[in-house]
């Protein structure tokens, strides 16, 4: 056989081992929480709230930390869409693709989309401790908000340069300002859009780090900014950390929670990227 | 009750909202037995585009050496030349796209009618853009349903009702020979036309805002031959209303359409000057090479 089919043959091979691999790790991830947590699970434990002793082994649920991660996931998904989609189109109609700015703040996201969640939680809770403040629901949307930013610009900015010229010369050549040319793109990039907001969604809901000191931890659900809330994966992580292997289990049961919240938010997400791309040229 | 709330508010809102462009649509268009094809303002008395002493350079290289060029309206002008000889870069001259470009530099001057397009700047270019519609390579929908696109120039140019809009997208869509094919599918995407049907919805969309010139860069080049004869035809049907100004690589649809001819080479207007004389009996030895096929 001639060495290129060989050769053909050996990347072939080599890419499903990948493939598999990821899948691999992924399936037994699923299977593992699964396994272990839906025999915890009940429904009592997502519609009640933690009882005296919870950690120990006592009665409860967990649904504080449920709603505590929606509304968290929630804010700062909204909040933070509010801010970056207009840092995107900034940086690609006003700006020219060229300009010494739009590389400057494309930098400067790429490193803050690096930067760990625990240093965003520090660096807002020693703000926050400059105020005055206490850990609080607040504390914990802006700090996610502030996490998910880059990852929202950086990801639209991606899909938003892959725009056609001609798109927007079109729109200009038909007497359209700057801002109407903005109306345009938006319905190109949609797609884009649901995509980062998907990405934005998984890493905020999961995030453990960054919320620990800014939206503190409370068996009760916050009625107001101002309170402190749980999260899931804080719950997840103090009912691991427990000496007790029933309240371990328990954590599995969190786990089986979050897992298909973020399953029910990315099979919702690829509908609604459908439903956008239609008009897509 | 809810409308009674909301409607008053909306028309707020749109009124608002077209404030700024109200001058430039006729009064007319705001009563029933408006005529879809005279509904902005004209303020050109002229439309002619005049050339003189133009240099454009990129990045310190010249790319368009001292044109001298006068395009006469309401005819077909064809810009013929190899590739790379500063055709394209023409025409964007002409609606300021090129401004886009990196390191561009633009000297001299180029009058459309009275307005001088290369000292436009701000709102006027914006506004000056409206004048010159323009037929890109690849035909180039804008990402929304086939009434859109062509309602989409005139929603920015301050035309909102409803009633207005429809007459509108049937007159121009009737007007390149696409509403037959199209009229129970007006509001599917427009990318899901055909490549032929998408030059001609591109064509219509332009019409639309009823600009004094057209540019079309080989329009025709990314067609079909059947797309392409459609959009020949349609060039010398609109040519009794618009001014055309067309790049072309095809020397024989030049020949075919052409009224005035203007040969490029190397940045240079080598011959410009009715297609007749053009054609049949050219002044340059280049122009007589590049006719010949001797170089393409």
């Amino acid at each position: 056989m001639k060495w290129k089919f060989i050769e053909e043959r050996i990347f072939r091979v080599l890419m499903h081992c990948s493939l598999w691999i990821v899948f691999g790790f992924l399936v037994s991830i699923i299977y593992t929480i699964f396994q272990r947590g839906c025999k915890i699970l009940t429904w009592k434990m997502i519609t009640t709230l933690p009882g005296g002793g919870f950690y120990i082994g006592g009665e409860g649920g967990f649904l504080n930390a449920i709603v505590g991660s929606l509304y968290i996931v929630g804010a700062s998904t909204i909040l933070g869409l509010l801010i970056s989609i207009p840092i995107v189109f900034y940086l690609n109609i006003y700006l020219s693709s060229k300009s010494k700015f739009g590389y400057v703040i494309r930098l400067a996201y790429d490193i803050l989309f690096g930067i760990p969640s625990i240093v965003y939680g520090a660096f807002a809770f020693s703000i926050m401790i400059y105020f005055g403040l206490r850990a609080s629901l607040l504390g914990g949307i802006i700090v996610i908000t502030l996490l998910i930013i880059p990852i929202f610009v950086r990801s639209m900015d991606e899909v938003a340069k892959t725009i056609p010229h001609e798109i927007l010369d079109t729109s200009y050549s038909l007497g359209a300002t700057k801002w109407e040319t903005v109306g345009v793109m938006m319905r190109q990039i949609a797609p884009g859009i649901a995509t980062a907001t998907l990405l934005s969604i998984g890493r905020a809901i999961g995030d453990a780090a960054g919320v620990m000191f800014t939206a503190g931890f409370s068996d009760r659900i916050p009625e107001s900014l101002s309170q402190p809330t749980a999260t899931l994966p804080l719950s997840v992580f103090f009912q691991l950390s427990s000496p007790f292997p029933e309240v371990q289990n328990r954590a599995y049961g969190a786990a089986v929670v979050l897992t298909i919240i973020v399953l029910i938010l990315s099979l919702s997400g690829r509908f609604i990227t459908k439903y956008f791309s239609k008009n897509k040229i | 009750m809810m409308n009674a709330v909301t409607l008053p508010i909306v028309n707020a809102a749109r009124q608002i909202s077209t404030l700024w462009k109200e001058n430039i649509i006729k009064p007319i268009t705001r009563s029933d037995n408006f005529v879809p094809d005279c509904k902005f303002e004209h303020t050109l008395e002229k439309a002619e585009i005049d050339v003189s002493g133009l240099n454009v350079s990129i990045k310190g290289k010249l790319i368009l050496k001292d044109i001298n060029l006068k395009i006469p309206e309401k005819k077909i002008t064809c810009i013929i030349g190899p590739s790379g000889c500063g055709k394209s870069t023409l025409l964007k001259t002409f609606n300021r796209l090129i401004d886009s470009t990196e390191g561009i530099h633009v000297e001299g001057k180029v009058q459309l009618g009275t307005n001088d397009i290369i000292n436009t700047q701000g709102n006027a270019l914006t506004e000056m853009r409206r004048h010159i519609g323009l037929i890109n390579q690849r035909p180039c929908p804008l990402p929304m349903s086939i009434y859109d696109n062509i309602a989409y120039g005139c929603k920015i140019n301050g035309i909102h009702n409803r009633h207005m809009l429809d007459k509108i997208v049937e007159h121009y869509l009737k007007a390149v020979g696409l509403w037959d094919e199209i009229k129970n599918r007006l509001h599917t995407p427009a990318s899901r036309l055909s490549i032929g049907q998408q030059q001609r919805l591109c064509l219509a969309r332009s019409l639309a805002v009823e600009p004094e010139f057209i540019l079309a860069d080989e329009s025709t080049s990314a067609l079909d031959p059947i797309s392409s004869k459609i959009i020949e035809e349609l060039f010398v049907r609109l040519k009794e209303q618009y001014s055309i100004i067309m790049v072309t690589h095809t020397l024989r649809q030049a020949l075919r359409i052409a009224d005035y001819v203007v040969f490029m080479y190397l940045g240079e207007v080598i011959e410009a000057g009715d297609a007749q004389t053009v054609f049949h009996s050219p002044q340059e030895e280049l122009t007589k090479n590049y006719l010949s096929g001797a170089f393409s």
